[in-house]
């Protein structure tokens, strides 16, 4: 396990080599570079966690330097690795991994493709210091490292203003939530005297036995980290306009990874949340919120990636019900096989895209699914994860969140109600997204540009989305030891019954609908009440609007206006009064003896008068 | 090391780099470079051969006005010596960043460069209050010049403007230091200048609150802290681009050193009683800063502005009253001279280039200078505050220092990091990326002249921000004499 630090010194080697070179190395030298060095961290990563596994270790730490020290403030830059590091590393070098080899593929024709690498495997390097640092501030680098680089690389193609826009909204909004993830590291700091994760648990545990408020303002500080780089609500706006990017990236960090690092945070910190309802519960209803949110949003987009993007947006909304209602290893393990299947959906699209000359737009595709069959296969077998159809992945995973949430007390219902109902648009969205793209009449004809290093990594998907769900079963329930969990299949009460039935009764709507054409689709979409509930999905609940006339708004309008800044007027006005004086007296130095004298005269007159009066 | 020594080496180099632009118009940059890439490496030699006993790197006395107890009481802690290694070596990417920048009368103007920074020099070692206000004007007018002769289109008044803040304020220290030293003579009968003699000094809390307050005009004026900072604006804009650099990089240092080495050691109750204030004045700065930076479209200006609230952080970290607060300070001091050092050199040359400094006229410049945009990219980021660089290391440790003091306060500053994003990628979106502007003609990339110097302050900052504990135990041990626990 001594090898744990190359897991992430190798992508940063790869950045630094890709970085010095400026670009000037050969294309094919830069995907060997870019892809070997993911590559060869997840080989790393295999063997480390294979001794892990075998070891029998509860943890295993790795103590590298001492990054600060004042007083008695000090940072260990510690690696530590645990089951939850183990499946993190696991997702963010396997799946990274394959999306580096299919982005080899599908930048190939693309300017700046040594660039791109670097931001990736700096991404890469960014992800696994966030999940393996042992101190909260060395997490924070990472957090704000996989921001930087989500922020390259939603800009990527800088040529485009708009890119540059979404990149710039996708930081800022991130920032406001790390701006309180940084308070919370604050107060721990004040409350616990150290930002070391496992001490500041111990320690936490030992002075709030029964919770306390200063515990929750903590957990609640953190959720607000986590809900911006989650895009859960209410800093959820980033994440449609984040689709930007190349679509590798899109699938990488969109949808993988970054966006995930808040579920890993709570998980990470449940020791917090553990001794705290109120933030428990808070989790919960971001979740619940988004979620539903979301799956609404989704029905309505006509941009196959923004679709996606709200699709995640909704999925890690399970996520962090998931970790409200204390279901820790279901929504890591939900975590995973979105991981899977949603990195799957991203690329296969990605190929559907590229084929198309990059078309994004849905109502323009059409009949694709004989022309691309690699691309069409790969999509229905992660939209039936997705929709967590039975014995695929995601219905492993969502149905243990689902079940675990109806068993919460008191709102148990309120919960699964919700998610259930998501479910079912799930389905429905899923459906609406493959007949748009596959079926029908084909408007555009594709050129399949398919190579075996984009084709490979689709399959490797296609099969981790059908069978991941192997892994709940037999590894992670063991490592967890999270008996309140249910995983497998059971048939013994009806809202298992139900929780299994609702996706299928939403894949049977949806092909009614959008396939069959059994309702009048046309007619409902074109109907006042129609228009305008379409109109609002569309702009996801209308939360951009909000923020852009509370905040965005009046703080270009003030900046416009106070360009000159006002504080200068002061100063500038004692320079004025200084040269209207000036001008004043400069009149009587004109020059002429005869007013010399007269002035000279009247001061003297003046002068004997003021003496006099003295 | 004998500072005096390192003083009259600047002294003397300037004199020879003035004359020497009779033997060749480009010898005066060759002198320049010279001299304070020696400078640089006698302090690193001094750094690396470690503290005499007593902490100190440096220590020189010399009678200078016995009659009214001036002497030259020249000392250099682990504080100083950074300031000064800072200073020598932003002096070589000063000289290095207008190389080509300036073709009139080269020889005065490295004259000025090595004069300022033997000023500088001075400010950093000085421990008599008069050779200390000395070396405060020494290192002014040589700037004016700078400002004045060689400024952009404005200079006249941005030089006058600078002038006169500093002057008027510098009016206000000296005030305040022969009223102290005019107190201490009149209750021990000794009449000195000796910082140390005068920490003894015992005043009353009005007069002691009215003297602190005489420093702290002039240093927050130098710093500067809003409302004092619109001086900084148009300086830096006008000024050339060495002249940005040793502003930003380094003259604003003084005045954050000034607050640390003798505002809060020589009167150490009415600063505390005062830290309120100090700290409001910084998270206005902070917030103010930020905001105004994000209004300008003139890429100078933008960076200017973006000072002030860096500087704001060490207003707050100082008046933290704590270990923490006070070491974020210092390291902020450092990082924001490598940071926005380089990020003034990327405005002079882009200047060069484009001959404007609207980022309306600029856009898209990736495309023809690659280096350039990189390079401004991650100096960007560093002073965004991105982790692993050396900002994030002081604003963190500021904040977390702050935040045992005053928690509103401290939320107030730490939303100024939302705000610095703010500013920060708007300038990167509105001079390289976007789509590039048809009215740009063909510019140069950076080449090893200007990258070596670009490499020098990465490097510097990746150091400062993976491994920041050199800077940290250097000023560890003089963090009792600050009136703060270790």
């Amino acid at each position: 396990m001594e090898m744990l630090w190359l897991v992430p010194a190798l992508p940063l080697a790869g950045f630094l080599v890709l970085f010095v070179t400026e670009g000037k190395l050969p294309k094919i030298a830069v995907a060997c570079i870019g892809a070997g060095c993911v590559g060869f961290s997840a080989v790393v990563a295999a063997v480390v966690g294979w001794e892990y596994l075998t070891s029998g270790t509860d943890a295993y730490s790795q103590v590298m330097w001492t990054w600060m020290a004042v007083g008695e403030f000090k940072v260990e830059a510690t690696l530590y690795f645990d089951y939850l590091a183990l499946v993190m590393v696991g997702v963010i070098t396997g799946v990274g991994f394959l999306i580096h080899l299919y982005a080899t593929g599908y930048m190939w024709e693309e300017e700046g493709y040594s660039r791109f690498f670097a931001y990736m495997n700096l991404f890469v390097f960014a992800m696994l210091l966030l999940v393996l640092g042992d101190s909260l501030l060395l997490l924070f680098l990472g957090w704000e490292g996989v921001g930087l680089c989500s922020y390259l690389l939603i800009g990527f193609f800088h040529k485009d203003p708009a890119n540059g826009y979404a990149a710039r909204k996708a930081f800022v909004i991130t920032r406001v939530g790390d701006t309180a993830l940084i308070l919370g590291l604050l107060l721990l700091f004040r409350e616990v005297g150290t930002l070391g994760i496992q001490e500041s648990l111990e320690t936490a545990r030992s002075i709030w036995p029964d919770g306390s408020l200063m515990n929750t303002a903590i957990a609640l500080l953190l959720l607000g980290g986590a809900v911006g780089k989650s895009a859960q609500v209410p800093l959820q706006t980033w994440l449609p306009d984040a689709m930007a990017g190349p679509t590798p990236v899109s699938a990488l960090i969109h949808a993988a990874t970054m966006v995930t690092a808040g579920v890993y945070l709570i998980a990470r910190m449940q020791g917090i949340y553990l001794l705290s309802e109120h933030a428990m519960l808070c989790v919960a209803f971001v979740g619940l919120a988004t979620l539903f949110i979301a799956s609404f949003t989704a029905l309505v987009q006509s941009d196959i990636k923004r679709v996606l993007a709200f699709s995640t947006m909704s999925q890690i909304g399970y996520m962090f019900l998931a970790l409200g209602v204390g279901a820790w290893s279901a929504a890591i393990f939900h975590l995973m096989t979105h991981a899977f299947f949603k990195a799957l959906l991203f690329l296969a699209s990605g190929s559907v895209i590229l084929s198309l000359h990059h078309e994004q737009d849905m109502h323009k595709m059409g009949g694709l699914w004989r022309k691309l069959p690699i691309p069409f296969w790969s999509m229905v077998v992660g939209s039936i994860a997705l929709a967590a159809l039975p014995f695929t992945s995601g219905f492993v995973s969502k149905d243990a969140i689902l079940l675990t949430a109806a068993d919460a007390p008191e709102l148990g219902m309120v919960f699964w109600g919700g998610a259930i109902a998501a479910a079912f648009m799930t389905s429905l969205y899923t459906t609406r997204m493959m007949v748009l793209t596959f079926f029908g009449e084909t408007k555009m004809e594709p050129h399949d540009p398919s190579k075996a290093n984009m084709w490979l990594p689709l399959l490797v998907l296609a099969a981790l989305s059908l069978g991941g769900g192997w892994f709940g079963f037999t590894v992670l329930d063991s490592l967890f030891h999270d008996h309140g969990v249910h995983f497998g299949l059971h048939l013994d009460n009806p809202i298992a019954i139900a929780t299994m039935c609702i996706p299928l009764l939403g894949l049977v709507a949806g092909y009614l609908i959008f396939y069959a054409n059994v309702f009048d689709r046309k007619g409902i979409a074109e109907s006042g009440v129609g228009k305008a509930v379409g109109r609002f999905w569309f702009v996801g609940w209308g939360f951009d609007k909000i923020y852009d006339s509370l905040v965005v708004n009046p703080f270009r309008w003030l900046a416009r206006v106070n360009k000159g800044d006002f504080v200068d007027l002061l100063f500038r006005f004692t320079a004025l009064v200084a040269r209207i004086l000036n001008n004043l007296f400069s009149i009587s130095q004109n020059g002429r003896l005869r007013w010399y004298a007269l002035t000279m005269f009247g001061g003297l007159l003046l002068a004997i008068v003021f003496v006099a009066i003295i | 090391m004998n500072v005096l020594l390192l003083i009259c080496l600047l002294l003397a180099a300037g004199l020879v780099a003035w004359a020497s632009e009779r033997i060749r118009p480009n010898l005066p940059n060759w002198v320049a470079l010279t001299t304070f890439v020696l400078a640089t490496l006698w302090v690193v030699f001094a750094w690396l051969s470690g503290p005499h006993e007593g902490g100190l790197y440096a220590e020189q006395f010399y009678s200078w006005i016995p009659r009214f107890g001036i002497n030259v009481i020249l000392k250099v802690d682990g504080l100083s010596l950074m300031l000064i290694g800072l200073t020598m070596l932003l002096g070589a990417v000063a000289v290095v960043s207008s190389w080509t920048e300036t073709t009139t009368r080269r020889g005065f103007f490295q004259f000025n460069i090595l004069w300022v920074m033997a000023g500088v020099v001075g400010v950093f070692s000085a421990f008599d209050l008069f050779l200390f206000f000395f070396f405060w004007e020494v290192m002014l007018i040589p700037m004016y010049f700078l400002i004045a002769i060689w400024g952009h289109e404005d200079r006249s008044y941005a030089s006058m403007k600078f002038f006169l803040f500093t002057q008027i304020s510098g009016l206000l220290m000296l005030v305040a230091i022969v009223a102290l030293v005019w107190i201490h003579y009149s209750t021990h009968g000794v009449l000195s200048f000796d910082y140390h003699t005068l920490l003894g000094a015992e005043l009353d809390d009005s007069v002691a609150r009215l003297l602190m307050l005489g420093f702290f005009v002039a240093f927050i004026t130098k710093l500067p802290s809003v409302p004092l900072h619109t001086w900084l604006p148009d300086a830096h804009t006008q000024a050339p681009t060495a002249g940005s650099v040793i502003l930003a990089g380094i003259l604003l240092k003084t005045g954050a050193y000034g607050i640390v080495r003798f505002v809060v050691t020589l009167f150490p109750e009415a600063s505390r009683d005062f830290w309120i204030y100090g700290m409001a004045l910084g998270v206005a700065s902070i917030l103010y800063g930020g905001f105004m930076a994000y209004s300008q479209s003139d890429f100078k200006r933008l960076v200017a502005y973006s000072s002030i609230a860096h500087m704001g952080f060490v207003l707050v970290g100082v008046y933290s009253f704590n270990d923490l607060g006070m070491q974020g300070a210092i390291v902020t001091m450092i990082a924001h001279g490598f940071s926005t050092a380089a990020l003034f050199m990327m405005a002079g040359a882009l200047q060069e280039r484009l001959h404007t400094r609207e980022m309306s006229k600029m856009g898209g410049l990736w495309v023809k200078a690659p280096r350039m945009g990189a390079v401004t990219m991650f100096f960007v980021i560093a002073s965004v505050g991105m982790p692993g660089l050396g900002n994030f290391i002081g604003e963190f440790l500021v904040l977390l220092g702050a935040f045992q003091k005053n928690v509103f306060l401290t939320i107030c500053a730490a939303i100024g990091i939302v705000v610095a994003a703010v500013y920060g990628l708007s300038l990167m979106q509105r001079s390289f990326q976007g789509t590039p502007n048809p009215d740009v003609p063909e510019m140069r990339d950076f080449a090893f002249r200007e990258m070596s110097a670009m490499i020098v302050l990465m490097v510097a900052l990746v150091w400062l921000g993976v491994y920041p504990q050199h800077v940290l135990s250097m000023t560890d041990a003089i963090l009792p004499m600050l009136g703060v626990a270790p």
